[in-house]
């Protein structure tokens, strides 16, 4: 299954750098502590210009998700994931049937290429032992 | 003092839903030439032009000089997808009570099919999207978005399939008595969820249609629409209002319309139950349900319990909809659904839609619209009209 690949801006290669080390990366802001995604200089909760990267634990829950069965992406399961650190992103599911999905199950970050060969953030559930 | 208020006194929707061979500049000035003519005005009355990205090269100002506008003294080309010329509607009114402009002009027109665009917004470079930075993986495909919107009101709710259903047999039941819809055979609830699925929830019959296509729309003065020999429209109230996904809650199952609508009815000085005829922007069978649980035409998550067993359609149900087929039948040109939700609107309040449609008290009319995705960002905006 090929991904398309991101449409990188300046601020966004240490993002990506990181997804090629295995990490998914967050923005928290220093004056409100919230974190954010997707990531961004200036805080969308307070507006504050004091934000940092911040490691995601990359668990987190199905939100919604679909699966697309025709035209472009036939096959891939774009998903809404909440992180355990609050932000909700789309990301989208990797390996596990999506037939078995359902909301609010649990789910890992698992990083794989897209086109260009860049590393993008998914989610796979865990079973009920927590294990991928 | 007079009289503040701006009324629609021409309204045009050009008949094309695929056009490969005329360009998206003369399908504007064909659909401004349809409304003016409707109004019983000209060119040379115009002195505020109203456009989206959909008009080509620079805009307004490339289409005052195409279309040969020379007394403008007021413009707005406000960007807000295919909810853009519900708020150019209410940005006109505010002109002309502001006495920025007497004459408003709002044009909408695009060719995606003709000109082979695809699902995109003319004039508008969804590539730059500052979040796509931050993703990939998925080609930008709005049933991906709404399915997921579906699929969590449907979680939420209880929702289903079949409410979901009744969307779209409401809107062909009124598209049979449309010659220009693209899609005029009546469909059932079994047709519907039995058409093939395109992003779970969502099947194909769950999916407006891509067109070609446009309208126009003239919005004047007082005094100037008691002149003119057209049924009085007044724009009664107006709203708009943004959604962003960065919330401090991340919650899909509502849209701006909570604002948008709000705003217009307080302004508007009336309540949901007064409103007779609803125009609502329907890109997919979920996007109306949403819309009208924002509006208060029923509580949130009762919008498939109101939609179903034919309650949309005219004649039959409480809120008849969309009775010219609306995008899920007629046509969604450009990929902007606004402006056909508008005419639809003052046909009704006019009491010129199509007899088998028509309501019989259209003393006051709704069009609503949303911009952008439910899934992400978008702009609702919501227009009252009232018959005089």
């Amino acid at each position: 299954m090929t991904f398309s690949s991101p449409i990188p801006v300046p601020e966004s290669e240490h993002y990506w750098q990181a997804a090629n080390d295995g990490v998914l990366l967050l923005k928290q802001c220093a004056s409100c502590t919230r974190t954010f995604h997707y990531p961004r200089a200036i805080c969308p909760h307070c507006m504050s210009r004091e934000t940092h990267w911040v490691e995601a634990s990359g668990l987190g829950t199905v939100y919604s998700f679909t699966v697309i069965r025709r035209g472009p992406g036939t096959g891939t399961a774009p998903a809404f994931i909440t992180l355990d650190e609050g932000p909700t992103l789309m990301a989208g599911l990797i390996d596990c049937d999506p037939e078995d999905v359902k909301i609010g199950d649990r789910v890992r970050v698992q990083f794989a290429p897209s086109q260009n060969g860049q590393m993008i953030p998914l989610f796979t559930t865990l079973n009920e032992s927590g294990n991928a | 003092m007079a009289d503040a208020s701006a009324y629609v006194v021409g309204i045009y929707e050009h008949p094309t839903r695929h056009a490969p061979d005329i360009s998206t500049a003369q399908l504007h000035f064909e659909v401004a030439c349809g409304a003016l003519q409707d109004a019983g005005l000209t060119l040379d009355d115009v002195d505020g032009y109203f456009c989206a990205s959909d008009a080509p090269g620079m805009g307004g100002v490339t289409m005052a000089e195409y279309m040969g506008l020379r007394n403008i003294r007021y413009t707005d080309t406000t960007e807000t997808g295919g909810s853009a010329y519900l708020v150019h509607v209410n940005h006109a009114a505010a002109a002309i009570a502001a006495g920025k402009c007497d004459v408003a002009l709002i044009t909408m027109a695009d060719r995606p099919m003709g000109a082979k665009q695809g699902l995109g917004l003319g004039g508008v470079d969804l590539s730059a999207l500052p979040d796509l930075a931050y993703s990939g993986a998925f080609p930008p495909m709005p049933v991906a978005g709404y399915a997921t919107v579906a699929k969590r009101h449907m979680y939420e709710f209880g929702t289903t399939s079949e409410q979901m259903a009744w969307v779209k047999v409401a809107a062909s039941h009124h598209a049979q008595h449309n010659p220009h819809a693209m899609l005029r055979d009546v469909v059932t609830v079994d047709e519907v969820i039995g058409s093939p699925m395109v992003a779970d929830p969502l099947r194909r019959l769950d999916c407006c249609v891509v067109s070609d296509g446009g309208g126009a729309i003239v919005l004047a003065r007082a005094d100037i629409a008691r002149r003119l020999n057209r049924p009085l429209v007044k724009v009664k109230g107006g709203g708009e209002a943004f959604k962003h996904r960065c919330n401090e809650t991340f919650d899909l199952t509502y849209s701006a319309g909570v604002w948008s609508g709000a705003a217009a009815f307080a302004e508007a000085g009336i309540t949901p139950a007064d409103i007779r005829y609803a125009s609502i922007y329907d890109s997919f069978t979920i996007t109306v349900i949403i819309q009208l649980e924002d509006l208060g035409f029923c509580a949130k998550g009762e919008g498939g319990k109101f939609v179903a067993d034919g309650n949309l359609i005219s004649g039959v149900g409480r809120l008849p909809f969309n009775t010219d087929g609306g995008g899920l039948c007629s046509n969604h040109p450009g990929n902007r659904g606004g402006m056909p939700k508008l005419l639809e609107a003052v046909r009704q309040a006019r009491g010129e839609a199509h007899p088998a449609v028509q309501v019989p008290d259209h003393s006051l009319v709704l069009a609503h619209g949303t911009g952008g995705s439910l899934a992400s960002y978008h702009v609702s905006a919501t227009v009252i009209l009232e018959a005089e």
